[in-house]
């Protein structure tokens, strides 16, 4: 093949070689590779920083006395959030029980009622809700409830926490009634089951992992919440046992005040509280992505 | 032939009995009802919000409200005496939360890029549970973390570089404007990219995911690197859901409420410099609400109203893009 059309001086090139076009291009493809590996490790950092910074300084005053304790004047050394632990635990308690079945039942209308139009909008406006500020969450509690007869404590807050929660159960439960297979709904109503009684003793107990999965991110979500607290719950300095009528404190409350106050004594007790609220928030959201894991394996 | 007529080992359980008649009805009348009850919550938010913030909008006129920056907190119970103007509050959310997005999306379309081409196969999974991990931090400790240790350790030299650098070089000077306190408009911003970073990720890595095999491989095949095909294939057809992805982003930010109220700075006033220490519409709700006055309430419900109605707005747009592309599962959790 000596005699070639095009003359050229250049001699012949092997098409492993490349012009210096394409040089620039492979270069940049290169150097966009790095980038963007760099971005990775830029996003890491802080959730490094932060899981760190928050050990380095809470781990020390984490102990019996910090669970045990409630807390003294904000100079003073030692002392605890016992207080806010209770006021937490009451609060995310009563909400769960509200907005659990609630929305699993909202989820159940979804997709083994859901035709039509009406479904869509619920779903659309679901998402929506998943997106509202909590902080507009507790102005809306406030004025309906607080403001209207029954004062600051522990019901209000509960009624603003399962509000958050309502639309993220029901957007968890939904996808995961929707992975139970339609084969066992047809051989459940093929057994002569009725609807509800399919529903209740075949597809809730086939997707019960997912449900539990979708729960435990909404505790999580409200056991971090603080916004809506401030607004309803309030705060207080005690332990209370009232379910109404008294503000009643939480973990984040006091996160959020012993944050703002200038004494180390007091931020010393911040940090301890913000890594007892970050291991249960983490252990519930690791616990969550563990069962979907599993359960998403077995189907 | 012969017909068997023993009956199947049915579960007694599953046997329909007569209460079945109007059992099934009541069912589904009850899971009727929750979900309406979501709907039934958001009307009743509306509501009760409006009701109580008309009289604060009729007061100070309803332009007026948006536009004016003065605010100046009455102490009346009946009636209104003070000045609501929310703009300064308005700008301070505005502002910060361009900076979050500023930074966040850029390196959320990094992280998504890295997850889905670039990272070893089988650290896929685990590098996006560590980057949603972000998403599970409470607001709180963010407040805390950036108040106490991210604002004075990190951000504080990196403001200063910014003011040194940018501080005197003319048209954007005035962006850069010092000196920065140890909560201001940037140090919030910056905190807020970080949160909001795992939900544009979550979203655009879902979209970008989407992209079909054969496009991806039909481009390689007409010679393209590695970075056109990102940027000419992948981005480029995940578009829109990157838009609502942001768009999501966008409204959390907008939104978030305790981390800013702890960052911001806390003045009632707005500053055009990056390095002002304003007030955000969330954050003077969460800072003033407990020595508020019954009719400065009423001007903090008005301004939650505000926020509301723009974060909603943000949000249905949003969830319009991203509806098109399909539902991403999970992203409720964020």
């Amino acid at each position: 093949m000596s005699d070639t059309l095009i003359q050229t001086d250049r001699p012949r090139v092997s098409l492993r070689e490349v012009d210096a076009h394409t040089r620039r291009r492979r270069g940049r493809s290169s150097l966009a590779r790095i980038l963007l590996s760099l971005g990775m490790v830029v996003a890491i950092v802080p959730l490094a920083l932060i899981l760190a910074e928050v050990t380095r300084r809470g781990l020390p005053a984490l102990d019996w006395e910090f669970l045990t304790q409630i807390q003294p004047g904000a100079r003073r050394d030692g002392g605890g959030y016992v207080h806010g632990i209770i006021g937490s635990a009451y609060m995310v308690g009563f909400a769960t029980l509200v907005s659990v079945p609630v929305g699993i039942l909202a989820a159940i209308y979804l997709t083994e009622y859901g035709r039509g139009w009406l479904p869509r909008i619920i779903r659309f406006f679901t998402d929506v809700m998943t997106g509202v500020p909590s902080v507009f969450v507790g102005l809306f509690i406030y004025a309906l409830l607080v403001r209207g007869a029954f004062g600051f404590g522990a019901i209000v807050g509960a009624a603003g926490l399962a509000v958050l929660m309502l639309p993220i159960i029901v957007r968890s439960s939904e996808e995961m009634l929707k992975l139970v297979p339609e084969d066992q709904r047809a051989a459940s109503i093929g057994l002569g089951a009725r609807k509800w009684q399919t529903i209740m003793r075949v597809v809730l107990p086939s997707a019960a992992p997912g449900l539990v999965t979708g729960a435990m991110l909404a505790v999580a979500r409200a056991a971090g919440e603080t916004a809506v607290l401030l607004l309803t719950a309030l705060g207080s300095l005690q332990v209370v046992s009232q379910l109404q009528g008294t503000p009643i404190a939480s973990l984040t409350l006091l996160i959020y005040r012993g944050a703002r106050q200038p004494f180390p004594a007091g931020q010393q007790r911040a940090w301890a509280g913000a890594l007892l609220l970050m291991l249960i928030v983490l252990v519930l959201t690791l616990a969550a992505r563990f069962v979907t894991a599993r359960w998403g394996n077995r189907r | 032939m012969s017909i068997t007529s023993t009956s199947p080992d049915r579960r007694p359980d599953l046997r329909p009995t007569g209460s079945g008649r109007w059992a099934d009805p009541l069912f589904r009348a009850i899971a009727l009802a929750a979900g309406v009850s979501v709907l039934l919550v958001l009307g009743l938010m509306i509501g009760s919000t409006a009701r109580d913030a008309w009289p604060v909008f009729e007061y100070q006129g309803f332009v007026s409200f948006f536009t004016s920056s003065e605010w100046n907190a009455g102490s009346s119970r009946g009636e209104f005496t003070g000045v609501y103007g929310a703009f300064a509050f308005i700008y301070g959310t505005l502002v910060s939360s361009a900076i979050a997005i500023a930074i966040a999306l850029p390196l959320a379309l990094a992280i998504s890029l890295y997850i889905n081409r670039i990272a070893p196969r089988r650290f896929r999974q685990a590098l996006s549970y560590t980057v949603e991990l972000l998403a599970a931090i409470p607001s709180v400790v963010y407040g805390l973390w950036g108040l106490l240790f991210f604002s004075p350790v990190v951000l504080q030299p990196i403001s200063r570089v910014l003011i040194g650098t940018f501080g005197n070089v003319p048209l954007i000077g005035w962006l850069f404007e010092g000196p920065a306190r140890n909560v201001n408009y940037f140090i919030a911003g910056n905190v807020l990219a970080i949160m909001i970073l795992p939900i544009i990720t979550a979203i655009a890595r879902e979209v970008m995911a989407q992209t079909p095999e054969d496009q991806i491989q039909a481009a390689y095949g007409m010679g393209a690197t590695d970075w056109e095909v990102m940027r000419r294939v992948i981005v480029k057809r995940s578009f829109p859901g990157i838009v609502g992805a942001t768009m999501l982003g966008l409204g959390r930010a907008l939104g978030e409420t305790i981390a800013v109220a702890m960052l911001i700075g806390g003045q009632q006033r707005w500053g055009a410099s990056l390095f002002f220490s304003g007030q955000s519409m969330a954050g003077h709700i969460a800072s003033t609400f407990q020595d508020a006055a019954p009719e400065t309430v009423d001007a903090l419900i008005a301004v939650g109203v505000g926020l509301f109605v723009i974060t909603v707005i943000v949000n249905v747009l949003a969830r319009l893009l991203v509806w098109r592309i399909g539902r991403v599962a999970g992203d409720a959790a964020l």
